[in-house]
């Protein structure tokens, strides 16, 4: 590299109009667009990422499904075909979880105090952020459904069924990004972010997502029923099992359905709007 | 002429720090100002507080005319920001981390692609401009990270701590990447602990401590400020150094003469001409071998240290926000 001393071969923009009169600045969904485009590129760049979720997502899958799942007995069903659906739904907050980890290095690294000085709305950078580990998160869910299939999943009930709950999927993941990036934006670190966010994992284990609630204790019962991965992963199951899944649930799949979304709603109201207002003012 | 940056009173908080302690700073356009301080004086708060990242407690704060309390989403249209981390993304090219920058203030697919072209132009970064930002080393780093704060042509240019953790070469390339900006007609605020950086780059100085100017003007009158000329001493060996500090006092004002074993140097504030021709006389007279003598104008370095060190003295006790 050579010393720039030489001012003969720099070139220096003479003052344009531009600098008078300012620069208006993108508008809300340009701007959510470039912050997600920088979010999905950071991704597939580095590949390290994008191997270790595949990866990790398919040891998992293993392990419930040939060493775990031999113990497990589902009455009425084999445990593929209730694990898998369980599975992809509780891939939506291991997979996700990534985004809390994601953001602090963001606020830590100065990233987010540029893009806070630009004359941009600044809600659109948190869009743009979830909507990129949406869609990251949403290939690892198609991955983890390939998986599925691979390991003798069956779908029961219509394809269409089985996409519903697929999409079901993606909007759990959209709602689950906002309570990752608070993480984030109120960890202070990377590691504290990741350190929260592994102890949302629970969440997925005290669920109907890879055991029968009725085999839990009396006590715990009523905390897997009533907190949001229970109806989600029925949502999930009775959609894409079709009638013989829909006969072993305690409620209709559309009882599962609006519970969910109810839960989805709530989740993207309550932490976006701590992430926008969070970021806004940090 | 309308203040490019006008700030009265400013306080801020933050728990039982008090980083901003009403502080009160003009700049005119058409001058670089460094804010020159140590670790902690504030001068990042300022900067943040500028750029529109953090509300003042208490103050008022007008950038080019603009209201930036009231009207953040205008300043934000004029201002470009390089922070002390160099705030790049790793896992993109040099040219597309200008080009996101440049969409985000707004400019079309071909503005932006023409206006990241003239950056990387500018601060000699073409050979490497498709290259990914994780493979650039940190002085390339830092200079795409002040090409980024440029890309929309920003009225005021806000660099905080442009060379911090930067090598001498890298340090002297951004400098000259910041002059042509200036020689352009960019106004630039500038933060530094570095005298040296603020001697070479700034029309204005101001000195920052404990949240509050306590000096400010340019580089020579600072250096008058600290009243007196230098006498210096450059002694053949280190052993005659103590002969030399009692010829230095003797010839000296109040103030104790410093030593510098190191580069085998002493030196003394004195309060005019004829006290060369005594201190050479007494020099002869004790038979000091002397390699070099000088009187010149003390550095920012000391000015630094007179100013700095009576007023942490004296701040102390008070720090509660006065200007509030």
């Amino acid at each position: 590299m050579t010393n720039s001393t030489g001012s003969s071969v720099l070139t220096v923009p003479s003052p344009s109009p531009v600098r008078a009169r300012g620069n208006a600045g993108a508008g809300f969904w340009p701007s959510a667009v470039a912050v997600a485009q920088r979010t999905v590129r950071k991704f597939i760049r580095t590949p390290q990422l994008l191997v270790l979720a595949t990866v990790q997502s398919a040891i998992f899958l293993v392990i419930f499904r040939y060493i775990f799942g031999g113990a497990i007995n589902v009455p009425g069903l084999p445990y593929v075909d209730f694990l898998v659906p369980g599975f992809v739904t509780a891939a939506v907050l291991y997979s996700g979880m990534g985004a809390a980890a994601g953001v602090a290095e963001d606020l830590q690294q100065g990233l987010f105090d540029r893009l806070r000085s630009l004359p941009i709305p600044r809600a659109s950078v948190m869009a743009g952020r979830c909507l990129a580990d949406t869609a990251l998160v949403t290939w690892s869910l198609i991955v983890g459904t390939a998986l599925g299939f691979a390991v003798g999943y069956r779908l029961h009930g219509s394809v269409a069924a089985g996409l519903a709950a697929f999409g079901l999927c993606v909007l759990f993941t959209f709602a689950f990004e906002w309570l990752f990036i608070t993480i984030g934006l109120v960890a202070g670190n990377a590691q504290a972010a990741q350190g929260i966010s592994v102890l949302v994992t629970p969440l997925t284990f005290v669920s109907s997502a890879f055991v029968p609630v009725s085999t839990m204790p009396g006590w715990l019962q009523p905390v897997a029923e009533y907190q949001p991965v229970t109806p989600m992963v029925n949502a999930v199951r009775g959609l894409a099992g079709g009638p013989p899944v829909q006969a072993l649930l305690d409620h209709s799949t559309a009882y599962y359905v609006g519970l969910s979304l109810i839960w989805t709603a709530a989740i993207i109201v309550v932490f976006g709007l701590i992430a926008a207002v969070r970021f806004s003012r940090h | 002429m309308t203040p490019i940056l006008e700030a009265r009173g400013l306080t801020k908080r933050f728990g039982r720090t008090q980083a901003l302690a009403g502080l009160d700073l003009v700049a005119n356009p058409g001058r670089v100002v460094a804010l020159l301080g140590p670790n902690g004086a504030g001068k990042t708060t300022f900067v943040r507080a500028v750029a529109t990242l953090l509300r003042p407690d208490a103050g008022t704060l007008h950038v080019a005319g603009i209201d930036a309390l009231r009207e953040p989403a205008q300043v934000r249209q004029i201002i470009g920001l390089a922070g002390q981390f160099a705030a790049v993304e790793p896992a993109m090219t040099g040219r597309e981390n200008l080009e996101m920058v440049a969409r985000l203030f707004g400019l079309s697919a071909q503005r932006a692609r023409a206006a990241a072209a003239t950056v990387l132009d500018q601060l000699q970064l073409n050979a490497d401009a498709d290259r990914l930002v994780r493979t650039y080393s940190g002085g390339m780093r830092r200079r795409l990270d002040l090409g980024v704060s440029l890309v929309g042509t920003p009225g005021l240019l806000l660099l905080d701590e442009p060379t911090a953790g930067l090598d001498p070469a890298s340090r002297a390339q951004l400098w000259e990447a910041i002059r042509q900006l200036v020689a352009a007609g960019t106004d630039v605020l500038l933060t530094t602990q570095y005298l040296d950086e603020a001697d070479r780059l700034a029309a204005d100085i101001v000195i920052i401590n404990d949240g509050r100017v306590i000096a400010a003007g340019t580089p020579a009158e600072l250096k008058t400020l600290a009243g007196h000329d230098v006498l210096d001493v450059h002694v053949r060996d280190a052993s005659a150094l103590p002969d030399a500090a009692t010829v230095l006092a003797s010839v000296g004002g109040d103030g104790e003469p410093r030593i510098d074993p190191a580069t085998r140097r002493a030196s003394v504030a004195v309060d005019g001409t004829h006290r060369l021709m005594e201190a050479v006389r007494a020099l002869d007279h004790f038979g000091v071998p002397v390699e070099d003598i000088a009187l010149r104008r003390p550095t920012l370095d000391e000015v630094f240290l007179t100013l700095t060190g009576t007023s942490t003295d004296s701040t102390n006790a008070a720090t509660g926000p006065e200007a509030a």
